[in-house]
């Protein structure tokens, strides 16, 4: 078993790097100059070369991956072009209004999908089954800033329960921390819950025509005890899976919902990287998102063996 | 219910932090303050911040003059030597006092990125601190603009920094931000893009004189200043009407319905004279290298509509054909009557024919992520179509235009004809700073004009004796401007400000300061 | 699905899955909207009232009327017309990436699946691909080389291809288990041969069902992407671009976002469904269920 643990761990770091090159690749080789952001609107041809020379843009791209790798490996992640922040200092300082909303969209999304899915598959095709469906497909389909805007209009604007914008920490108290991130995390777990839903759905369909539960079921077995012990935990494999798979959804969604909800979280940090060519923040940024996923991803597979008990390593 | 608990939650955890009340102003900017050296940048939400906490040797009023501000100026007969001498009590916000050497080394690093600092510099024989508080400024041949140069509000001011920060090179920004204005910056609570905070610099003297734009006192009635940004407008306008924030500077015109009637919160416009918004066409590729063919563009061109899909209500835009700006001393509208009132588009077309226009595509930069660029690329487009010009507008965000608007490759090789941005009046209102009116070819702004008239008619404005000779100078760089379209003015604008009823005696400069200003409990 | 006894056979799920009488009532009011939605934007040329791109800024952001039956924009441009016209290139950026995304997916999850020598190499790559967030990555490959359709359409392909890559990888590899394939090795027919015949054929019924989920998620993406600043020109109305730059009218003028927010979500809920109902027809084990 640890064995296998090591092995799965190792195999990130081929992952990694090849992410690492993909990005690398993707802001050298296409049109943009770093030089000319950090000199302002008003430089010479002359002050552009000497900043690409003091800042290595004319040594050749293999060298320049070397210096960079080499620097990430000390735990470097650069300087923003733009504010001349230490780009770990950017991070840290963001990264917690977005962890917490993702985690409470995660949490809220299993609460009310797993349900919704079970209900569907018990009663399947019921009017239950055709709404859960339904809903879940209708996830998918409305883009997530549609949505949020109608949150707001609805539950901030009309209705006042919630503030429009804004982020409290935790640390601010339980209160004032869900009044600013249940919004946007209702808002994200929209496509979560029809992901979820959808599949749990799926499994229990498939779990509940199998003959133990059907044994179960002969033995007289309580239906609850059916649903939720035998058939879920069962099915609970490739529900933990989708929520892996879901994460770069997460991510995606994370960037919308922010700018909708003006949440100084690391989606927006991104996104305005981005549109202001801040190489150091990009690179840094999608090396992280993708860590994170694939440490996401390893961790659901190393629980794998905790919820379906036919895995062992 | 659930919010006014929360909102109570709030306040209380909020005062819980401080052992006093203290006033603090929560303000949402027009963009996001990133880069903090106001002399490498021409971005305005730079320069603002720069007013915040650095403090400039003279400063403008609202009638356009020169002030003494940090310093006293006096001029030799011959007008060849300024002395400034810095007045009594100022001092760095790291304790130290501010003195004549600072201000030497922070003006030399300035004039080497304004335009205008260079042009005194080309006529300086030296410049030095001759004494802890005088500054000796000697030319080679008098320059009257002089003040009017060392005190414009924008692109760029001098702003007095520290020796030892003021001798990081022009080409790198500075990576210590301490200043003597009358707000210290709080570096440790700095987000780029998103928070910046100040606080009240106890040890600032403000002048005696009433504050007048940027000059007189700055008297500061706040203990902390916090900027936050926005970047949806109608979210600044929803956290103004709750009480979360305390100003906008910049409102979305067709947003302010969304706040009429809301008896907490106020909208004005803050400033008279506004922004100008302007095309600026490539001299260097066809078709814009031929002078008839600018014609044309500018003849197709009607400012009212520009302004109506950018602005919306007419009562916050205005169509002015003049280069130099409505509403300043030196406003001259010759040449703008198409502009200004239309019917232009049958002389556009004849000039296109009469030029033989072979339909060389013009590449027009349209940005697509500021809200204040984004309509006019897009009305100015459909107007060149209507008059017969084959337009190829290419969406970019603004970093790639701001990069790729210095190239000058050809249109299809990565280059451009014409691009579309906005000044704020002041920037623009005197020849020798307005960008626009450098015709000096590879070294001119972007566009890159090779104009010897324009630069001659400078040389007469420079040497004009007095005010009157000035205008009419003014109204002759303006008829040759025009006629040689060094830009095609689209008139102005004034984004109005919001603000709570709570915040008020705000100074009504066109640089949105937080000095003066008052906030009631 | 890859339990179909001879080559060639497997075309018959699909062709099932094509007489629409089979699936069910939501699948086929499914199939009737989309029908409506594309006839419509076929034919917008003709249906609009107005030039989507003709302005009028002295009459913008009003309300319905006889002339702009939804009303007008911020440049005074009819709604309606640009809705309508708007569907065009949403749905063309949405079948582009799905065919794209298929055709480059199904080349190198054949490569990857029957050559073992390439598999672990392409598979780490394709790992890494789907690493990077979709979103991150389409909004800096739009970003950085400009918001062309072209680009448009390639940032939001490149991030779905190894999803296509998995699929096509894991037929194959059961696939080529199969007694027939392996007969057709022994007796030494032709790789390409083995690959066009033998096992292309069995990715066909998952590709198309892929390939709908793809297309949906595109014009899905295309909005993103215009909401965040990274999408295709005012200029070439998307339903996307026209809500992205509806967004910041939101509180007085929601239809902006509303007209073709519906159209869009009203589009890819159908096409949601019908891969749901094309799913469960090629499907075998859910098919049993059924049954």
């Amino acid at each position: 078993m640890s064995g296998y643990i090591l092995r799965r761990c190792l195999a990130v770091i081929p992952v990694m790097l090849l992410v690492a090159i993909f990005v690398f690749l993707l802001l050298r080789l296409t049109p943009g100059d770093p030089a000319a952001i950090i000199a302002g609107d008003m430089a010479t041809p002359a002050q552009l070369e000497r900043i690409r020379e003091a800042m290595g843009l004319n040594d050749p791209i293999p060298v320049q991956f070397a210096t960079w790798i080499g620097q990430l490996l000390r735990g470097d992640l650069g300087v923003s072009l733009i504010s001349n922040t230490p780009v770990s200092v950017m991070v840290a300082d963001r990264i917690g209004p977005t962890i917490s909303i993702a985690v409470l969209t995660i949490l809220m999304s299993v609460v009310i999908a797993v349900p919704m899915g079970v209900l569907a598959a018990w009663k399947h095709r019921s009017a239950a089954d055709y709404a859960v469906m339904t809903f879940s497909v209708l996830g998918f389909s409305v883009p997530v800033f549609v949505i949020g805007y109608l949150f707001i209009l609805v539950f901030s604007l009309r209705l006042g329960w919630f503030p429009v914008q804004g982020f409290q920490p935790i640390s601010a108290g339980l209160r004032p921390f869900l009044s600013t991130a249940f919004l946007p995390a209702l808002t994200l777990s929209t496509i979560y819950v029809a992901l979820i839903a959808r599949m749990t759905r799926a499994n229990m369909l498939e779990v509940l025509g199998e003959d133990y539960i059907r044994t179960a079921r002969a033995k007289g077995a309580p239906e609850r005890r059916v649903l939720f012990r035998h058939a879920l935990r069962n099915a609970a494999v490739p529900i933990l899976t989708v929520i892996g798979t879901g994460f770069a959804l997460l991510i995606g969604g994370v960037v919308v919902t922010e700018t909708v909800f003006n949440i100084p979280g690391l989606g927006r940090l991104t996104v305005d990287a981005i549109l202001a060519r801040d190489y150091p923040v990009i690179q840094a940024m999608i090396l992280l998102t993708s860590f994170l996923y694939v440490l996401v991803n390893l961790l659901i597979d190393l629980s794998y063996s905790l919820f379906d008990p036919r895995i062992r390593y | 219910m659930f919010n006014r608990l929360t909102a109570g939650l709030l306040a209380s955890t909020m005062l819980a932090g401080t052992a006093f009340a203290e006033t603090k102003i929560t303000a949402v900017m027009h963009s996001g303050l990133r880069v903090l050296d106001p002399i490498i940048t021409t971005a305005h939400i730079s320069r603002n911040h720069a007013y915040m906490i650095y403090d400039v040797l003279v400063a403008q009023d609202s009638q356009f003059q020169p002030q003494p501000q940090m310093a006293d100026w006096t001029t030799s007969d011959d007008g060849l030597t300024w002395t400034f001498t810095l007045r009594e009590g100022l001092v760095f916000h790291d304790g130290a006092p501010v003195t004549a050497a600072d201000a030497v080394a922070s003006l030399n690093r300035w004039a080497q990125r304004d335009a205008g600092g260079q042009v005194i510099m080309d006529r300086t024989a030296s410049l030095e601190a001759t004494d802890e508080r005088t500054i000796t400024w000697t030319l080679t041949e008098p320059f009257v603009p002089m003040l009017d140069v060392l005190s414009k509000q924008s692109a760029i001011p001098p702003f007095i920094m520290p020796a030892r920060v003021a001798e990081t090179p022009a080409d790198e920004a500075i990576t210590e931000y301490v200043g003597s204005g009358p707000f210290r910056f709080v570096e440790a609570e700095f987000q780029p893009g998103l928070k910046v905070v100040y606080e009240k610099f106890e040890d600032y003297v403000p002048r005696e004189e009433p504050a007048d734009w940027m000059a007189g006192g700055k008297v500061v009635n706040v203990d902390r200043v916090e900027w936050v940004n926005m970047p949806d407008v109608q979210t600044a306008v929803n956290a103004l009407s709750s009480g979360e924030i305390d100003y906008i500077e910049a409102m979305q015109v067709d947003l302010i319905p969304l706040l009429e009637g809301d008896p907490n919160v106020v909208v004005e416009k803050r400033e008279p004279t506004g922004m100008q918004t302007m095309v600026r066409m490539n001299f260097l590729h066809p078709p814009f290298d031929n002078q008839q063919i600018r014609q044309a563009a500018l003849k197709a061109i009607t400012q009212e509509p520009v302004l109506a899909a950018m602005v919306g209500n007419p009562e916050y835009y205005q169509v002015c054909g003049a280069i130099l700006g409505c509403g300043t001393p030196l406003e001259s509208t010759g040449g703008s009557d198409t502009l200004t009132q239309g019917g232009g588009e049958d002389e556009a077309r004849a000039l296109l024919e009469e030029a033989g226009y072979d339909g060389t595509p013009v590449v027009i930069m349209a940005p697509t992520d500021l809200v204040a660029l984004v309509t006019q690329p897009v009305v100015v487009s459909q107007a060149l179509r209507q008059a017969g010009f084959n337009v190829d507008m290419q969406p970019m965000d603004w970093q790639t235009l701001v990069t790729r608007r210095a190239s000058q490759a050809a249109p299809a090789e990565g280059g451009w004809n014409i691009f579309i941005t906005n000044w704020m009046v002041p920037e623009i209102s005197n020849p020798i700073s307005n960008p626009m009116l450098n015709g000096r070819g590879n070294d001119a702004w972007f566009g890159w004009p090779t104009d010897e008239t324009i630069e001659g008619l400078k040389e007469e404005f420079i040497d004009a004796a007095d005010a009157e000779a000035q205008v009419e100078v003014a109204a002759r760089i303006q008829d040759h401007a025009i006629d040689n379209v060094l830009l095609v003015p689209l008139g102005q604008y004034t984004l109005p400000q919001a603000r709570r009823t709570t915040i008020t005696d705000m100074i009504d400069s066109p640089v949105p300061v937080f000095w003066g200003i008052n906030k009631a409990e | 699905m890859a339990q179909t006894p001879q080559p060639g056979a497997a075309m018959q799920p699909v062709l099932r899955a094509l007489r629409l009488p089979s699936f069910g009532i939501g699948a086929r009011l499914a199939a009737l909207i989309l029908a409506v939605i594309v006839v419509l934007t076929l034919l917008a040329g003709w249906i609009a009232p107005h030039d989507p791109l003709s302005m009028n800024p002295m009459a913008r952001l009003q309300g319905p009327s006889q002339a702009h039956p939804l009303g007008t924009d911020n440049f005074g441009r009819d709604i309606f017309s640009r809705v309508l016209i708007g569907g065009q290139l949403s749905l063309i950026i949405g079948i582009a990436t799905a065919a794209v995304a298929v055709v480059l997916g199904l080349v190198i999850g054949l490569i990857a699946g029957f050559f073992r020598t390439a598999d672990a190499i392409i598979m780490r790559a394709m790992d890494a691909l789907m690493a990077i967030p979709s979103i991150l990555l389409a909004i800096a490959l739009v970003a950085l080389n400009g918001p062309s359709v072209g680009s448009v359409i390639a940032a939001i392909t490149i991030p779905e291809i190894p999803r296509v890559v998995r699929l096509v990888r894991a037929v194959i590899l059961s696939a080529r288990e199969e007694p027939y394939v392996e007969a057709a090795i022994a007796l030494g027919t032709s790789m390409p041969k083995i690959l066009i015949r033998h096992l292309v054929p069995n990715t066909l019924a998952p590709l198309i069902v892929q390939g709908t989920y793809i297309l949906a998620s595109a014009i899905l993406t295309e909005a993103i992407l215009s909401f965040l600043g990274a999408g295709v020109s005012t200029e070439t109305p998307t339903w996307g671009n026209i809500m992205a730059e509806g967004r910041q009218f939101f509180r007085i003028k929601p239809e902006l976002i509303l007209y073709p927010g519906i159209a869009l979500s009203l589009c890819i809920l159908s096409i949601n469904l019908l891969g749901d109902a094309a799913r469960d027809m090629l499907d075998p084990r859910l098919k049993k269920r059924a049954g």
